[in-house]
């Protein structure tokens, strides 16, 4: 497991890089000067000097890559162009938003599917298995920021059962806090309660084919204890790796997501940060986004290992 | 050169009576399912509608109409109308022509970069191999729409911004499929001959490399083009896709977002059209999928 370990990360290592060399040159693809860009034409001239010189755009590309990095690996992620605030203290703040947002789309998505993934398997070719695929198909084919808005015309609009843009930390108002955060969770869940259903439907059929479940069967045991006891387990595997790829899914939905319902998250920080031609901020979030998504796939390896021996020891 | 002139000949295995047998059987099989079917029917009613738009459109999708604001769905608006008077059937119609130039174009860049990439990386392996690849996993690790969004914002607001960074997003892909792809066909006795007769890489390359690794990116690229008009309508939707007035339809549905309560036509209509479109697209994906895959 140990040797595993090392191995992903030591192949994290020139991704990292890359993946820093990348956003590093973002700015640069800026079509002209980066700096008319985000200050406009009515800035003075000193003002414009002054943020080059600050951004570096006076030394030559390699030295302005390496001052980069080095500041990045002292959790300098520089600073944003309109509020001076540090692109670090930006995050802080907006994570939590983003992650309850995360925590509660997960458990929604994860409640409807894995029973719904079990019933479709286990009820195959029923009207049960046919709601499921198309609930599946529905939620793949279906852009979240219709879903948003279709919520918001409902549940909000029409009914009035649920507000539409006002975001309550459940933290510190349990009830208000996920009465806010019911209709963008849904938002967010549904693509992921998709894919876990088509993905939980599909692995239970093909473990419920196995000789070992033949064997059970023949024992005399029941449905259920099948299920639950030999083949849910197994079929799960696949489940977790899909959870940890969906990772990234997660993320660019809650960009949307937050954007509609105007949570004042990480999503919102950075199409605020687009909208205001905020480069440097647009570069930080983007960067520990990137990050984020690299430390859970790297997470979800090392999890499979773990799970199934094979992949350990093929490793 | 006369072992070049052989190589020339050299037969290539997907070709011949046989595969045109196969190659029917795939179509047949395909059109057998019934949801592909009705996939078809969605795909060539949204490019049949795009293609002919000003012939089908009812109105000019840009012209204002003051006396009409808000209207409701009637027969001489069959979809109502937008805030500034605008046709949402006419706009919706002429919006098809944005979603499936971005879903068609930015698939087709991304499969032709990332083929050319992945063709690079797995037949000459080595230094070239390892940096392609890493790049591709660099690019990888960036969440899809925030990476298209990070591109759209330094490269601004416009079909072509929207082209480049989804091509960008979705390269990897492909070229993760045709470096596989490459890497077994290359070690096959055929490919063998051919470089021992003689014949050039680019030649082994484009008469018996590509066309036996085109099958999986071929089922790639259908089942990518629905994501690709998903993920364009976000970005439209976030105000990086085209500009207004033009129609497209992500940028109709932020636009009648702040009329919901007024005028919920205005996101209904392209938000069904869009819902359909991506829809019978990913029948068709599946349906292509399904007809290629030898274990089906």
């Amino acid at each position: 497991m140990g040797q595993l370990i090392a191995r992903r990360l030591v192949a994290t290592v020139p991704v990292l890089v890359l993946v820093t060399l990348g956003v590093f040159l973002l700015i640069h693809l800026v079509p002209g000067d980066p700096v008319e860009a985000m200050l406009g034409e009515s800035q003075d001239e000193t003002a414009k000097q002054t943020l080059r010189k600050e951004l570096g755009f006076d030394q030559p590309l390699p030295v302005q890559y390496a001052t980069w990095a080095s500041k990045l690996v002292r959790g300098d992620l520089g600073k944003s162009v309109r509020s001076g605030a540090p692109v670090i203290e930006d995050v802080a703040r907006r994570i939590r938003p983003s992650l309850e947002l995360a925590v509660f789309a997960m458990v929604i998505s994860l409640s409807v599917a894995v029973p719904l993934g079990i019933l479709s398997a286990t009820n195959r070719n029923t009207a049960i298995d046919t709601g499921g695929t198309t609930f599946a198909l529905f939620g793949i084919c279906m852009p979240n920021f219709l879903l948003a808005l279709l919520l918001i015309f409902v549940f909000g609009v029409k009914l009035h059962w649920l507000p539409i843009a006002s975001f309550v930390d459940p933290v510190e108002d349990p009830i208000n806090g996920i009465r806010s955060l019911t209709l963008p969770a849904i938002t967010l869940g549904l693509a992921l309660a998709a894919v876990v259903t088509r993905t939980l439907r599909s692995s239970l059929l093909e473990m419920l084919n196995e000789d070992y479940v033949r064997t059970a069967r023949a024992k005399g045991l029941t449905e259920n204890a099948i299920v639950n006891k030999h083949a849910l387990k197994n079929a799960l595997i696949p489940v977790v790796t899909v959870l940890g790829l969906q990772f990234g899914t997660l993320i660019g939905g809650a960009v949307i997501t937050e954007y509609v319902f105007a949570l004042p998250g990480v999503g919102r920080l950075v199409v605020d940060a687009v909208f205001a031609r905020d480069y440097p901020l647009v570069q930080g979030v983007v960067l520990l986004i990137a990050l984020g998504f690299i430390a859970s796939n790297l997470l979800v390896d090392i999890t499979y290992g773990w799970l199934d021996p094979r992949i350990r020891y093929s490793a | 050169m006369h072992a070049t002139a052989q190589a020339r000949t050299f037969p290539v295995p997907a070709a011949g009576p046989q595969v045109k047998s196969r190659r029917w059987l795939v179509l047949r099989r395909a059109a057998s399912a019934r949801m592909a079917i009705v996939g078809m029917i969605v795909l060539v009613g949204a490019v049949g509608v795009a293609v002919f738009a000003p012939f089908v459109a009812p109105y000019d999708p840009l012209k204002q109409d003051l006396a009409n604001l808000l209207a409701p769905p009637s027969a001489s608006h069959v979809l109502g109308t937008d805030n500034v008077g605008r046709d949402i059937l006419a706009r919706v119609i002429w919006g098809a022509r944005v979603s499936l130039i971005a879903g068609a174009g930015s698939v087709a860049i991304a499969a032709l970069a990332g083929c050319l990439l992945g063709l690079l990386a797995g037949y000459w392996r080595g230094p070239v191999d390892d940096l392609v690849m890493r790049i591709m996993d660099a690019v990888l690790s960036f969440p899809a729409l925030v990476l298209a969004l990070a591109l759209g914002a330094v490269l601004g607001a416009g079909l072509g911004s929207v082209l480049i960074a989804l091509g960008v997003v979705y390269a990897p892909t492909f070229a993760r499929l045709m470096r596989g792809q490459v890497l077994t066909i290359r070690m096959r006795e055929y490919v063998q001959a051919a470089r021992l007769l003689g014949a050039p890489d680019w030649r082994i390359l484009q008469r018996h490399v590509l066309p036996n690794a085109a099958t999986p990116i071929v089922v790639q690229a259908s089942l990518s083009v629905a994501f690709a008009i998903l993920a364009e309508a976000s970005l439209s939707f976030l105000g990086l896709g085209v500009r207004p007035p033009e129609p497209s339809w992500g940028g109709m549905i932020n636009a009648g977002r702040g009329y919901l309560q007024q005028a919920p036509w205005i996101v209904f209509g392209p938000g069904a059209a869009l819902f359909v479109t991506v829809l019978g697209l990913n029948f068709v994906g599946d349906a292509v999928r399904d007809a290629l895959d030898p274990r089906s």
